[in-house]
């Protein structure tokens, strides 16, 4: 690596080593110094490749940096630092490894130019991110961290499977745009590894089921992250691929229906989440240099409001010990603050002017709308009469006012939180408001930063029709405001599939893919020996650093947390999901070098 | 003092909310006036004064509407609902 370059997962992976070590009155200075370090270190690189590292018959780039990885670097990283200030009270460092590892693997991931590295930093994501739901500590969440994980090995694994079929087809592991115009087989296992983490139905029952479940602070960093560097990987990989167009609005509409249905604040901000995504996904696959500015400049505020409103709701919870709606209610006495942040982050998401939303939404609606995309445009201005009805306005008046189902002991516990969370929530909210109101902060940093500044989010038609949306869609919300009363319930998402339906997955698991295992074992002896000596180079190297250092080290993992909760079903369940997964694409694997 | 604020308007509520409904029509007069331009609009329908607060509402009542729908319905002929007890992962 060259002089004028760090890292910045670099610095957060060994902050995040050294951190047991620092203990005492050094500790908090240098949780507050690491994450100012990467930011510091993104802020001074300049557009070049760095990094390149001769591996094997490969070469493998660490560090691309233009202006699509640096926007994305910057968010992170400034991310980085705000979610650390919201969990500087906790004691316990292992929570500041998970988070710090896992924004180092996302960095990773925006900074990689090849799919091996990318593939590696992929997973230390999700590897280290299960410690946030696991750092919980309820009886839940250690069956939820497992359904996370192996829904994610899943995802990587067709992520593995789609480059080393581009790499057997093609040659090439660089990580560039695919022919999005003539796309094959290995670019839509590539696809369904991204959109698995960008949380595209039929994939994303993971995310609400995690978010929930997370720590207060271990979802701060979890909403931010995962969604948007997957973000990130389309937008870098498959700009353009018109099927995402449909997907994106899908998702965009599916988040706010569920977040009808959904009691819990923190599982409703997750819904949202895949709705906002939505926007993302589909102005990635519009691809027109505007839609690539706006899904960045969604991704870039959507990463503050949502980490807002996740702190906002995170407090309520961390001081009550409750998150849903049917338990909480009338709380603006007593947790004043909190109340006024999260409201911030309610406007931004809802696009209201003069906060961020207004001015990177409005980009992705107006991209389709310049294309004459008529229907996904108006489908998605629909959606965003959804987020102000939920984000924007359930949220805070069932927490705050509404009818006070609060416990005694829940009202006795209210107050508002510790100043550091005060302090994050404060600077999250002063950056979503900065943004809305000072637009050339954001669009100067865009990938086409000059057709950015050709837009101008504040004109007297788009005013109009905003306030007007809003302001109405407020009027239906408090008409009809009894019907939208806190219902006791959990929403069956596809999440039932592998939770009841566990059972069919396990007779599929054992029968016909361990018959395929054995028949294809037959073949193998009989005529795959000699391909395999000519491919040992790849595979010595695939099997000791690939296979073996993150799927051996994952089943290490599963056993030995998996003999303590012996008597858990659900655990032994996944644990044969997980077997059979990796057998499927081991198989894939030496399918294709075979 | 943000405590006192919200009080000193939840005691006006009325007032409040007769202010809220002024400012809902004066979005809608003020969308007919030549101060909103609407030179960019996209489709012919977007010229009709107030088309989006109509969209806005209507989109809001067909969203909650709809999905209480989807959330309630009982599914498959059973008694499954999407919006199912709180312990139903547990048996």
């Amino acid at each position: 690596m060259t002089t004028d370059f760090i890292h910045p997962a670099f610095i957060l992976i060994i902050g995040a080593l050294l951190l047991p070590f620092i203990m005492g009155p050094l500790r908090k200075p240098y949780l507050i110094l690491v994450p100012i370090l990467a930011f510091a270190s993104v802020l001074m690189m300049d557009n070049g490749t760095y990094g390149v590292v001769n591996f094997m018959d490969w070469e493998l780039t660490f560090g691309r940096v233009d202006a699509l990885s640096k926007v994305f670097g910057y968010i992170m990283t400034l991310m980085c630092i705000i979610g650390t200030i919201y969990g500087l009270h906790v004691e316990d460092p292992k929570e500041h490894m998970a988070a710090w590892l896992y924004v180092g693997g996302s960095l990773g991931v925006i900074f990689c130019a090849d799919y091996i590295t990318l593939f590696i930093f992929w997973e230390l994501m999700a590897f280290s991110s299960v410690f946030l739901v696991w750092f919980r500590k309820r009886k839940e969440s250690l069956p939820c961290g497992f359904r996370y994980l192996m829904v994610h090995t899943a995802g990587g694994l067709f992520l593995l499977a789609g480059f080393v079929l581009r790499y057997k087809a093609t040659g090439a592991l660089d990580f560039n745009l695919l022919d999005v115009a003539h796309p094959t087989y290995y670019t839509y296992l590539i696809m369904v590894g991204f959109i698995l983490n960008a949380a595209v139905p039929p994939f994303h029952a993971w995310l609400p089921d995690a978010y929930g479940e997370a720590t207060v602070s271990g979802a701060v960093f979890m909403c931010a992250f995962t969604t948007k560097t997957a973000v990130y990987a389309l937008a870098r990989g498959l700009a353009g691929l018109d099927i995402l167009i449909p997907l994106g609005v899908f998702m965009a509409l599916y988040g706010v229906v569920y977040a009808v249905l959904e009691n819990d604040a923190r599982r409703l901000l997750a819904y949202h989440i895949i709705s906002q995504v939505g926007y993302m996904v589909a102005g990635v696959g519009i691809g027109t240099q505007m839609a690539i500015n706006g899904a960045c400049a969604h991704a870039f505020a959507h990463i503050l409001y949502k980490g807002l409103l996740f702190m906002g709701t995170g407090s309520v919870l961390y001081m009550t010990g409750k998150s849903k709606f049917s338990d909480l209610g009338g709380l603006y006495p007593k947790m004043p603050w909190a109340f006024v942040f999260t409201l911030v982050g309610g406007l931004s998401i809802s696009a209201f002017p003069l906060f961020s939303g207004f001015v990177s939404k409005s980009m992705i609606v107006a991209a389709g709308f310049s294309e004459h995309m008529y229907w996904p445009a108006f489908l998605l201005t629909l959606a965003s009469a959804g987020t102000f009805l939920h984000t924007g306005l359930k949220v805070p008046y069932f927490i705050w006012f509404g009818k006070n189902n609060c416990s005694k002991e829940t009202w006795e516990r209210a107050a508002d939180p510790p100043m550091n969370m005060n302090i994050a929530m404060a600077i999250a909210s002063f950056l979503c408001i900065f943004i809305g109101v000072y637009t050339p902060y954001l669009y100067k940093m865009l990938p086409y930063a000059d057709v950015a500044q050709q837009y101008h989010p504040y004109s007297s038609y788009h005013l109009s029709e905003s306030l007007q949306i809003l302001l109405f869609t407020a009027l239906g919300f408090f008409l009809l405001i009894k019907k939208l009363a806190p219902e006791p319930t959990i929403s069956v998402d596809m999440d039932w599939f592998y939770r009841k339906g566990g059972r069919g997955f396990f007779w599929l698991a054992r029968k016909p893919i361990q018959a395929f295992d054995t028949w294809f074992g037959e073949v193998y002896r009989t005529v795959g020996l000699y391909p395999l000596m000519t491919t040992a180079k790849f595979w010595s190297w695939f099997d000791w650093h690939g296979i073996d250092g993150f799927v051996d080290g994952l089943a290490r993992l599963v056993r030995s947390i998996g003999a303590k909760l012996r008597t858990v079903q659900n655990g032994r369940l996944q644990y044969n999901i997980y077997y059979a997964v990796s057998i499927v694409a081991v198989l894939i694997v030496a399918y294709v070098l075979g | 003092m943000i405590v006192k604020l919200i009080d000193y308007l939840r005691d006006r509520l009325k007032t409040v909310i007769r202010l809220c409904y002024l400012v809902l029509a004066l979005l809608v007069i003020i969308d007919a006036t030549p101060i909103v331009d609407k030179h960019h609009a996209h489709t012919a329908m977007e010229h009709l004064p107030g088309f989006w607060s109509v969209f806005g509402f209507v989109a809001c009542v067909l969203i909650i509407i709809l999905s209480k729908w989807y959330g309630h319905a009982k599914w498959f002929g059973s008694k499954f609902r999407i919006m199912s007890p709180e312990d139903y992962y547990d048996n």
